[in-house]
């Protein structure tokens, strides 16, 4: 498939302009970084509802988890910035893991919308509660430590943490969909049944194919506390109607199921986002909204969906019906 | 909380007056469920914009009063005639397109659509917690202990009302029955000659007609804003659950003790944790439901 023809060629291109893009446009790097941000996103969601069909909206939680996790060691622990970040997003990590095993005990024996929905109610639960807790702040949210040093420095420094985690998310799951881990959550999305009789462990791969994302989203959290400089429960840790919603259209965009097109579909849904911003203040919430329908309306397949039914040949796909039909996997 | 659950046994009237507010607006839930049911059985789509159609019943009856100078009681009829073509529209714009796509296609766009209204509502209406006053008084038992406002009663009566009404209608009138027949089998109801697409759209408009008037009723006896929404939605998607597709008469009684639960819940937990309280609620629903249904599947086996 795609990922055997990407030539190194490729990916030298992309680390060139990926190491560039701040230092030629320091005035976009939170933007950039955020980028990264949604590149991973749009990954950790795939792995559930792309490649193993669990359609979850509460990914979302993970992040949550993570950044609250990281800050309330920084906060608490007395380390020095750059440690305490270290040991928080390790921290965040692990935790994510532990979340995914525990709920994905209960949750993830739901099939189909009873997933989707069971996972929704779990995110904004999440959200609800963190906002009556009042050791991380409650509804009126907690700051991050500052960076030490100047913010541009900052601003370079969150860049890099993103995209190496993102590259390190990307080669992660390539591993991963490469062998039989891949093999045998794609059975799961087209028979589930069908694979538990075949012996394939479902209810593990299930768990595990949950606690990487959410081991990644964890991570991505604590970092995305620090760059944010603040954490709100409802509108930036558990931000279910928009980071929560994003990344599952950005993978929907790309193409789900594919390891290229939940990035292309970030990249490209990251920046007409910002675009509805800049030129649509105060209604960019609506053209969004919009947007949401057209995509899943008219989209469904995605990009790299609707490439690949043009030029098969090109995916290193036969042509004849029986892979045509199923071939965009949605 | 615990201090919260002793006040409960110290004083029951209390409690008495937790479960009928409760039970009251467990009513409205039951009704918004109501139409969840019927669009999820006839057209196999969970409605996600359930919850919106409500709000904008309510806005469209504080509009009727403000603007018109009307009484709010008549933003019901004219909240259900706009929804109803609301709902049609939606339609015949956006959901006959995922009609016959898979489930979370659906979902994924009614939940699009869901924002894009609550959004624009915002956009149009503001986001302050609105509410309309009805002057009705309010009715008071036991020395004062237990308050119901007529308007809540009222409610509440209309909610039996109008479920008795859309039972009878789907029972007895010819598009009732055309919606059952598409209900059961679009294909054969085609081939019958019946215009599935016709029952659909109606089927989605009667839904949103219902939310409408559900909507003119919670503004009235408690408050609006853009954001209400979603929690309706997942109120009446866990009616339906409970209640089993296709049971009507058990989502009454799921509504209502839906409402009674919360009702109490927000009193013992604090009004901070009762939306995380119905999610929860939904999640470990879902869950026991699955784990009954798992245990009947190796019954089988």
């Amino acid at each position: 498939m795609i990922a055997k023809r990407n030539n190194p060629l490729l990916f030298a291109a992309i680390l060139a302009v990926s190491i560039a893009a701040p230092l030629l446009f320091p005035d976009y790097r939170t933007q950039l970084a955020l980028l990264w941000l949604m590149v991973i996103f749009a990954m950790t969601w795939d792995i559930m509802g792309g490649q193993m069909g669990y359609n979850s909206f509460g990914n979302i939680l993970f992040f949550g988890i993570g950044m609250y996790a990281c800050a309330v060691l920084q906060r608490d622990s007395g380390l020095s910035y750059f440690s305490a970040l270290a040991l928080g997003v390790v921290l965040a990590g692990a935790l994510g893991i532990v979340t995914a095993i525990f709920f994905g005990a209960g949750i993830l024996g739901l099939r189909g919308h009873y997933f989707a929905i069971g996972s929704l109610g779990l995110a904004i639960a999440a959200g609800e509660i963190a906002g009556g807790i009042d050791y991380i702040g409650a509804g009126s949210g907690m700051t991050t430590p500052l960076f030490p040093g100047r913010s541009e420095a900052g601003g370079l420094f969150f860049y890099f943490f993103f995209f190496v985690l993102a590259t390190i998310t990307f080669f992660t799951l390539r591993k991963l969909y490469e062998g039989r881990f891949g093999l045998a959550i794609n059975a799961i999305r087209d028979d589930e049944d069908k694979a538990e009789a075949m012996g394939i462990r479902t209810t593990r791969f299930k768990t595990t194919a949950w606690a990487v994302s959410a081991f990644f989203l964890g991570m991505a959290g604590a970092g995305a506390g620090n760059l944010f400089k603040f954490i709100d429960p409802l509108d930036v840790a558990f931000a279910g109607s928009t980071y929560g919603v994003w990344m599952i259209l950005m993978a929907i965009l790309g193409g789900k199921g594919t390891l290229w097109g939940p990035v292309i579909g970030a990249v490209i849904f990251h920046i007409t986002q910002e675009l509805f911003w800049t030129y649509l203040l105060g209604w960019q919430r609506v053209a969004l909204g919009l947007l949401i329908v057209i995509i899943v309306v008219f989209f469904p397949q995605g990009i790299l969906g609707w490439m690949r039914e043009r030029w098969p040949e090109r995916f290193g796909q036969k042509i004849d019906e029986a892979t045509r039909t199923s071939g965009g996997a949605a | 909380m615990l201090s919260n659950i002793q006040i409960l046994f110290d004083a029951p009237l209390l409690f008495v007056d937790l479960m009928v507010n409760g039970l009251l607006i467990g009513a409205i839930f039951a009704l918004v469920a109501f139409g969840m049911a019927l669009v999820w059985g006839v057209m196999n789509i969970i409605n996600i914009v359930q919850g919106e159609f409500v709000m904008l019943g309510g806005f469209i009856t504080l509009v009727v009063m403000n603007k018109l100078g009307l009484h709010p009681l008549f933003g019901i009829p004219i909240s259900a005639v706009v929804l109803y073509g609301v709902g049609w529209a939606l339609y015949h714009t956006v959901i006959f397109r995922v009609v016959d796509k898979d489930m979370f296609i659906s979902i994924l766009a009614t939940f699009g659509l869901s924002i894009l209204i609550a959004q624009l509502s915002n956009q149009i209406f503001g986001a302050d917690v609105r509410t309309a006053d009805a002057g009705l008084p309010t009715l008071l038992f036991f020395n004062g202990m237990v308050s119901v406002s007529a308007i809540k009663l009222i409610a509440f009566i209309l909610a039996l009302v109008t479920g008795l009404g859309l039972w009878l209608f789907l029972k007895k009138s010819r598009l009732g029955q055309a919606i059952r027949a598409t209900a059961q089998n679009p294909r054969a109801a085609r081939i019958l000659g019946i215009d599935t697409n016709r029952v659909y759209a109606a089927t989605y408009g009667i839904n949103a007609a219902i939310c409408g008037a559900v909507g003119s009723l919670v503004v009235m006896a408690w408050a609006i804003q853009p954001y209400i929404g979603l929690p309706y939605t997942v109120r009446s998607f866990m009616v339906v659950i409970v209640a089993g597709l296709g049971n009507l008469p058990g989502v009454i009684v799921a509504g209502l003790g839906l409402g009674a639960v919360e009702n109490l819940a927000g009193f013992v937990f604090g009004a901070e944790f009762q939306i995380a309280f119905v999610f929860s609620l939904m999640v470990v629903i879902l869950v026991w439901r699955n784990f009954k249904l798992k245990r009947r599947r190796e019954y089988l086996k």
